[in-house]
């Protein structure tokens, strides 16, 4: 009798077929979508990381932070301070952003990790409200009041002028179209990496850790180490992604870059909503997050007074959020990262057991 | 002189930021929960005080007088009808339910105030001073600071001389067992929440008397009056008082210095104490 561990299911392999198709179709949609459309897409897309990295450090991780928009501001910041200092292409200066937010990772974990849970938010923001106000006053990207990615540097930004041909575009529409493609393929990485992270042995780790670090711990799970790595990986990909944002925007500013509404509020509900440990509730959330600021964007704070009054409903009576509901319900799991034991004996042929329930 | 001067300051400024802080630091004490939303519903108290004054024409303090009960009945139906929903060893669920609550307040009062500068009036008391030899102080400020003592002199009354506080200790300390002797830690849970929003009201009035405020300067308020409980150590309210002092004296020492530095320098000794000692100053209640 042979034994082995399987997480891959049928559904998984048709949603796995499903997201190479909608990959394709994605990459060939600026030919014939509106260049608002495009730029909604764009929003929805950095979303959707930035939600994807949130999930990662709290839904899996056990880490809170609401301080993550330190590292999206820094590293908007670093690619501003590429281009308009060093004279570096847009689009060459993103990577800048994910290393600048891993430096700043470190001391913030350094700091952050000898907090507690509550402790633990509450120091990430302290964090990321300091952050801001030493960036405010960096003098050479404008202080307080921020500024402006420069007009030469913004004319000739690397693949647009090929985009411009390829669709005949103007070259403002031909920049949204790359800063698109980049978010797809962010958005898309970083899904990829998660998953396949969460079906990896560090992926149990992380899930030991989170349920009960001392049990995790005791059968040799290096709770500390795992902690550091999952919080330095969402800080490099969320540069990475404020630093794309920032490409797209052109114009920043210490109070934009670090909004707390704007890359953590936003982010925690739309995860709350579609569901926290769960690579399927971001994307759900999202979706919601979208269809719920389109409809309701006339109305100004109602939008996010709704948000707020949803968000605390699905905590009250949904806590596994949208997509835990369905789940639930049809047992359906796009990203499967359960793992089944299959035993294949000589005389049973293959046989399945029922592994362990999702968390 | 100065710098005595600065310091002074510093330390009436902490009485605020006690102020804002001692309902935080109660509920946090008692059950644990992180309320997101402290610094939004200090900022919903200044509003009602201030409906109150603008449309019968009290006195603030008159006014505030009214606010309290009313904010007792709203914390204690916040409590009992959502927050013990969510209360469980999961910090998360109550994380985000107050999160939410934060930014639904935040935008309903904007939906109902406007963005405006809004400020309590308060007459000559804005504006007195007095001379106490080697500094001269506003009476503003002073009043403040006597009042934070007060507040925390009268929570520490009900926590160790009242069967409530014995129950609000004891739930404290360990939720099951107090239940085995006949406490109900849900009501105990929402009376504490009740308490927290009259000393929201009194810090309310306060707040809205000395400075502008407008709907959206909520979590700034939160997180100094987070800090100030940190700073303190969980559960000790004397704690807290030092901490929120500890914040106001950096604030007014970086503010002389260079006023872009104010908020800066606050954060900064808060992140210096936290790294010496990751409990607080005098922490007596156990995490």
């Amino acid at each position: 009798m042979t034994h082995h561990v399987v997480t891959r299911t049928r559904t998984g392999t048709i949603a796995g077929i499903a997201a190479v198709a909608l990959m394709v179709l994605g990459l060939v949609l600026p030919a014939f979508a509106s260049r608002a459309l495009i730029q909604d897409l764009f929003t929805i897309l950095t979303l959707l990381t930035l939600a994807q990295l949130w999930n990662l450090l709290a839904g899996y991780g056990g880490l809170v932070s609401v301080g993550q928009q330190a590292f999206v501001g820094i590293g908007a910041y670093a690619m501003f301070a590429g281009v308009i200092l060093w004279g570096i292409d847009p689009v060459l200066a993103i990577p800048l952003g994910g290393l600048a937010a891993l430096v700043l990772a470190v001391p913030t974990a350094f700091f952050a990790f000898r907090l507690q849970g509550a402790y633990f938010a509450i120091g990430t923001w302290v964090i990321a409200e300091v952050t801001r106000l030493l960036v405010a006053q960096w003098k050479a990207l404008g202080g307080g009041t921020g500024t402006s990615l420069p007009r030469e540097a913004t004319s000739d930004i690397i693949g647009v002028e090929a985009i411009r041909a390829l669709f005949g575009l103007r070259e403002a529409a031909a920049r949204d179209v790359l800063a698109y493609w980049l978010a797809l393929a962010l958005a898309a990485l970083t899904i990829a990496a998660i998953y396949w992270l969460l079906r990896n042995r560090l992926g149990l780790a992380l899930a030991a850790v989170r349920d009960n670090t001392e049990a995790a711990k005791s059968v040799g799970v290096d709770a500390r180490r795992i902690k550091w790595a999952v919080f330095l990986i969402a800080a490099f990909v969320t540069g990475l992604t404020g630093a794309l944002i920032y490409v797209q925007t052109a114009r920043i500013s210490p109070d934009a870059a670090f909004s707390v509404t704007d890359w953590t509020a936003y982010v925690i509900f739309i995860v709350v909503i579609g569901g926290i440990g769960r690579i399927e509730g971001p994307i759900i959330g999202v979706i919601v997050f979208y269809i719920l600021q389109s409809t309701l964007a006339d109305f100004g704070a109602w939008y996010l007074l709704t948000l707020g009054v949803i968000a605390i409903s699905v905590m009250l009576f949904a806590p596994r959020g949208l997509w835990g509901l369905l789940s639930a319900r049809t047992g359906l799991h796009l990203f499967p990262v359960q793992r089944r034991l299959i035993t294949a004996g000589p005389d049973h042929g293959p046989s399945m057991t029922k592994g362990e329930k999702e968390p | 002189m100065i710098w005595i001067d600065t310091i002074v300051q510093g330390i009436l400024l902490g009485g605020l930021y006690a102020l804002f802080a001692a309902g935080l630091s109660l509920v946090f004490g008692i059950m644990r929960l992180v309320n997101l939303a402290h610094g939004d519903m200090i900022i919903f108290a200044a509003f009602a005080i201030l409906l109150i004054t603008g449309s019968v024409g009290l006195n603030p303090f008159l006014a505030a007088l009214i606010a309290a009960p009313l904010m007792f009945g709203l914390g204690w139906a916040l409590q009992r009808f959502v927050l013990n929903r969510v209360l469980g060893k999961d910090i998360l669920p109550p994380l985000l339910v107050t999160f939410g609550l934060s930014v639904a307040l935040q935008n309903g009062l904007l939906e109902a105030f406007s963005a405006d500068s809004q400020r309590i009036p308060a007459g000559p008391l804005e504006s007195a001073s007095v001379d106490l030899g080697i500094v001269t102080v506003g009476w503003m400020p002073l009043l403040t600071f006597a009042t934070a003592i007060a507040v925390i002199i009268g929570l520490n009354q009900i926590f160790y001389r009242t069967a409530l506080g014995r129950a609000f200790r004891a739930t404290s300390d360990d939720p099951v067992t107090a239940s085995l002797m006949g406490i109900a830690p849900k009501g105990i849970f929402a009376i504490a929440t009740g308490l927290a929003m009259v000393v929201v009201t009194i810090a309310a009035l306060y707040l809205g008397m000395r400075a502008n405020f407008d709907p959206s300067i909520g979590p700034a308020r939160l997180i100094y009056a987070f800090e100030a409980v940190i700073i303190g150590g969980l559960g000790s309210l004397w704690g807290t008082l030092a901490g929120g002092i500890i914040i106001g004296v950096a604030q007014t020492m970086g503010a002389a210095i260079n006023p872009e530095w104010q908020i800066l320098a606050g954060h900064i000794a808060f992140l210096i104490v936290l790294l010496i000692r990751p409990r607080g100053l005098f922490p007596r209640a156990v995490d």
